[in-house]
């Protein structure tokens, strides 16, 4: 089971009071972009064993969006963070290096 | 004349603990910078509440404020005055970006009280709701089995729930279930 505490309201929200967002910090790409970059921002996912970040949305509850770190392969949640970024903050990536040294996910270390 | 009722008609079961249907309450949902002077003006003069911490529900004589969202409370008042209260809150809202809306007859509100009304929550809903974990004054929005619910602990131990009065039936149902006489867990 998940648990994942909501930065918004604080609630440790179990997993099905959530619903689940998929990939985070997606860059969209639409009119004018090539067909090569819309073929990517379309289909191609991150599907990593260990560290990933996702967005969840605390459903039932106070139905706010937010970004939240965890292991594939463990379940274990690094921390949970705003949905107005574009990329985890320092804190986030401190707390996965500190469980994880040399974790990678896209172009992020 | 229209002669409003709640959605039950004020059904009651007893077993564990006793679950009724509260009847009609005044209910104004409200979207809006919380940390807004004007808007905390507003409501706690309209409901005599002061305004309720994240998580929590401040209660008055004659209302309340809940905590639904970082921009969003829950107002509690008189079913009656409810008109007369959104006018109130709407004068003091003037010039603010923000949304009061009459809601209470949207809504059903039903009180679990009893030495069980932990224990019918517990079954209900993915909340620790032990005595040290849920405190009278905390205000939660989960689910309870399949539909959405908030509710609030009371001092005198009783838990009010609300939810969508389209569920009135479904969450009497599950909550009388929950209930029934013999069926403690003894986790609480
Ligand atoms: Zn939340």
């Amino acid at each position: 089971m998940l648990i994942l505490e909501c930065p918004y309201c604080g609630v440790k929200a179990e997993e099905t009071e959530l619903h689940a967002g998929g990939e985070a910090h997606l860059k969209r790409f639409g009119p004018g972009s090539t067909d090569g970059e819309f073929h990517d921002y379309l289909f191609m996912r991150e599907n990593p064993r260990g560290v990933h970040f996702e967005r969840w949305r605390h459903i039932n509850g106070c139905g706010k969006w937010f970004h939240a770190a965890r292991c594939t392969t463990t379940l274990e949640v690094f921390g949970t963070y705003s949905a107005q970024t574009f990329e985890p903050p320092q804190n986030i990536r401190d707390a996965i290096t500190a469980k994880r040294p040399g974790w990678s996910w896209r172009d992020l270390k | 004349m229209s002669d409003p009722v709640s959605a039950l008609n004020g059904a009651s079961f007893s077993g564990i603990a006793s679950v009724d249907e509260s009847g009609l309450a005044g209910m104004i949902t409200l979207r809006g910078d919380l940390a807004s002077p004007k808007l905390q003006a507003a409501v706690t003069s309209a409901t005599g509440a002061t305004m309720p911490e994240p998580g929590k529900v401040a209660l008055s004589v004659d209302g309340g404020l809940c905590w639904m969202s970082p921009d969003e409370l829950l107002v509690l008042v008189h079913y009656a005055e409810v008109e007369a209260k959104l006018a109130e809150i709407n004068a003091g809202l003037a010039g603010e970006h923000a949304l009061a809306v009459n809601v209470s007859d949207a809504r059903a509100v039903f009180q679990v009280s009893g030495d069980g009304a932990r224990e019918v929550l517990g079954k209900l809903c993915p909340v620790d709701l032990s005595a040290q974990a849920f405190v009278p004054g905390q205000f939660r929005r989960t689910r309870m089995a399949q539909v959405a619910a908030a509710f609030w602990l009371d001092q005198d131990g009783s838990f009010h729930i609300v939810c969508f009065r389209s569920v009135a039936d479904y969450m009497f149902c599950l909550l009388s279930t929950a209930a029934q006489s013999q069926s403690e867990v003894g986790v609480y």
